[in-house]
């Protein structure tokens, strides 16, 4: 029942992607982490990030596997959302690293 | 017993003298129960204490400090971080263990990489790993640092840090460590001296009662003779005095005892060093090192990236004049992909001006960054190690065919004045040979051509001298070739810092002078005091 749920999920909504990239002069390193984990949390899509367009896809959600990205200042961050509220989510998401994580 | 001085890198500055304390993290054994089950539960039970305790530390700190261990909370809860070490208990490792090599993993991963301010997030795992082991073994964390103590060890977790107390005095001196590091920042902002990268601290017989730490020269003395210790002490006391004057007028402008007007400009690495910085401190911003852009992206930095550097750098000055040097990798300063390895002598090998010459493909990537942020505020664009007057004319050939493809494209841009450092004795002694819109003098560089000694070398760290006649003599004739060719003439070595030079560089007939933000009250209160 979970599975035939899941597998509509993912039939009704299709995956959205975009890429911005990270202008903080130190990358995606320990406060901008907290934050786009934060901010991907407050939402119930899947959401997943890479620093290429074809992945390797990691969650965006886990602090701990965000920061084994460790992608750098000036790198490309790739982002895949897949639910209901992809596009808000992505929006919010693209927001926070134009804004460069809030840093100075 | 004999003095012994220790040389590392500066991470805070400033001067400590006191106990020399050794920190070590006592861990005790634990009794394992064998059964996965058990371990697996006093596992998690362990993480949820950590987690509550650094829960009760962040509710009582502010700023920077909270924010490094709410990252340690989000670290701590996110059940990726123990996988492998739960994986691990169920194949029957003991929970400890099986922790340990999990985080310790994580570290070596942290540890491997080529960012360094990645690499300085390890102390934050090894914080947390202690921090969870401590609560396995049921024992309590290191004992506190005592206060005033120069605390000694490899590294030291920003927790151990927060929980001293720093307002009465101390210092740390480690061995390792790094000035990019989280409890780099917090002794900053907190003033305590800090110097890392000490290598192995070691000592015969007994361990050493008292040290002292200059967080300025990067240096540290164990039990020191009394002679220095006198001689460190009058220093700290002036310093003292210095610092309490300056603070309150720092945002005025820096004017001698004599009625000169002298400009304080800043020296800056990265932008995020001006977040929470008054621009009213300053007249200006000297020297932007744009290597930190090279070292924190894997490839070479775009052009879009770099102009977005700029432009916030511009809009922080806000109308006031920003000098930006151009890449001056090489010598101390390796960039992977980019600087020549293995040159028998770095320092007179293929470094500043000469790379970038040698490298067009950066280097008019870096010109046409510079030259659409000109058009956006007043920016200035300064050539690093320049020696002859063709290396000059060949940036400025670059530049212009790099502004000229920009306006034939349509893209809004503008000439910078194009200046030169006077770091390299040729150009100092020659300096009317160069069509620069401005000189300024690279003080640490110009000393140790000069003097033929490196200051990082202890054995000849006295030779290296700023305050030498010979090298004052070059500071001199520039400024005279400044004045007379009608163009500005700085100084933004470590030098102008050096508020024991100030008089002697006053009167060379500087006027202007950039230095970190840190050293910007002191510098003025020590130029209000120069009578000619």
């Amino acid at each position: 029942m979970h599975d035939a749920n899941a597998s509509r999920a993912a039939e009704t909504f299709m995956p959205l992607t975009a890429s911005a990239v990270l202008v903080n002069p130190v990358g995606l390193h320990a406060r901008p982490s907290v934050k786009l984990t934060q901010c991907a949390k407050s939402f119930a899509s899947k959401i997943e990030i890479a620093l290429a367009a074809d992945g390797p896809w990691t969650d965006a959600k886990s602090p701990v596997k965000v920061m084994r990205v460790k992608a750098p200042q000036g790198a490309t961050l790739h982002f895949r959302v897949t639910g209901a509220d992809g596009e808000t989510a992505l929006a919010a998401l693209l927001a926070l690293v134009h804004d460069g994580f809030g840093e100075g | 017993m004999a003095e012994i001085r220790l040389t590392g890198r500066t991470a805070s500055p400033g001067l400590a003298l006191g106990p020399f304390t050794v920190l070590a993290t006592a861990v005790a054994a634990r009794t394992e129960t064998g059964d996965p089950a058990q371990e697996t539960a006093a596992l998690l039970a362990a993480i949820e204490a950590a987690t509550a305790e650094l829960a009760d530390l962040v509710a009582t700190v502010e700023g920077d400090a909270a924010d490094i261990l709410e990252f340690q909370v989000a670290m701590l809860g996110d059940d990726a971080l123990a996988e492998g070490a739960f994986d691990a208990i169920t194949a029957g490792i003991p929970a400890d263990h099986a922790w340990r090599a999990a985080l310790d993993a994580e570290i070596a991963d942290y540890g491997a990489a080529d960012d360094e301010h990645f690499r300085a997030r390890t102390a934050d795992l090894v914080d947390i790993r202690d921090r969870v082991l401590a609560q396995l073994n049921g024992v309590d964390r290191a004992a506190a640092i005592p206060a005033g103590a120069i605390v000694a060890c490899d590294d030291i977790s920003p927790s151990a840090f927060l929980a001293a107390d720093w307002s009465g005095g101390g210092a740390l001196a480690l061995a390792s460590g790094s000035p990019s590091s989280h409890v780099a920042m917090l002794a900053r902002a907190r003033g305590a001296p800090m110097v890392v990268g000490l290598g192995p601290l070691s000592w015969e017989g007994r361990i050493p009662a008292t040290a002292l730490v200059d967080g300025d020269a990067g240096t540290v003395i164990l039990d020191p003779e009394p002679e220095t210790r006198r001689h460190f002490e009058q220093r700290m006391a002036a310093a003292a005095a210095a610092r309490a004057a300056a603070e309150a007028d720092s945002t005025k402008p820096a004017i001698t005892a004599d009625g000169r007007r002298i400009a304080v400009l800043l020296n800056v690495a990265a932008p995020e060093e001006l977040a929470g910085l008054d621009p009213a401190i300053c007249d200006g911003i000297g020297l932007v090192r744009t290597e930190f852009l090279f070292e924190a992206s894997r490839g070479l930095p775009d052009e879009d990236t770099q102009y977005a550097v700029y432009r916030r750098i511009l809009d922080w000055a806000a109308g006031r004049p920003v000098t930006i040097r151009t890449l001056d990798a090489g010598g101390d300063k390796p960039i992977p992909g980019l600087t020549v390895d293995r040159e028998s002598n770095p320092f007179l090998g293929v470094r500043g001006i000469r790379l970038s010459l040698a490298r067009p493909d950066v280097f008019r990537v870096q010109l046409r960054a510079l030259a659409r942020a000109a058009a956006h505020g007043v920016l200035k664009v300064m050539l690093p190690m320049v020696a002859v007057p063709a290396e000059l004319a060949a940036a400025a050939a670059l530049l212009d065919a790099e502004i000229g493809a920009l306006e034939a494209s349509g893209i809004a841009c503008a000439r910078p004045p194009l200046g030169i450092m006077v770091e390299v004795p040729a150009a100092a002694l020659r300096a009317e040979d160069f069509a620069a819109a401005f000189y300024s003098i690279g003080s640490n560089d110009l000393t140790q051509y000069t003097m033929a000694a490196a200051r990082d070398i202890g054995a000849v760290a006295d030779l290296n001298d700023t305050g030498n006649p010979a090298v004052l003599a070059l500071i001199a004739r520039t400024v005279e070739v400044g004045r007379a060719r009608g163009v500005e003439v700085s100084l933004c070595g470590d030098a102008g810092a050096d508020t024991r030079l100030t008089t002697a560089l006053l009167a060379t007939g500087l006027t202007t002078f950039s230095v970190a933000p840190v050293a910007v009250a002191q510098l003025k209160a020590a130029i209000a005091t120069v009578n000619r």
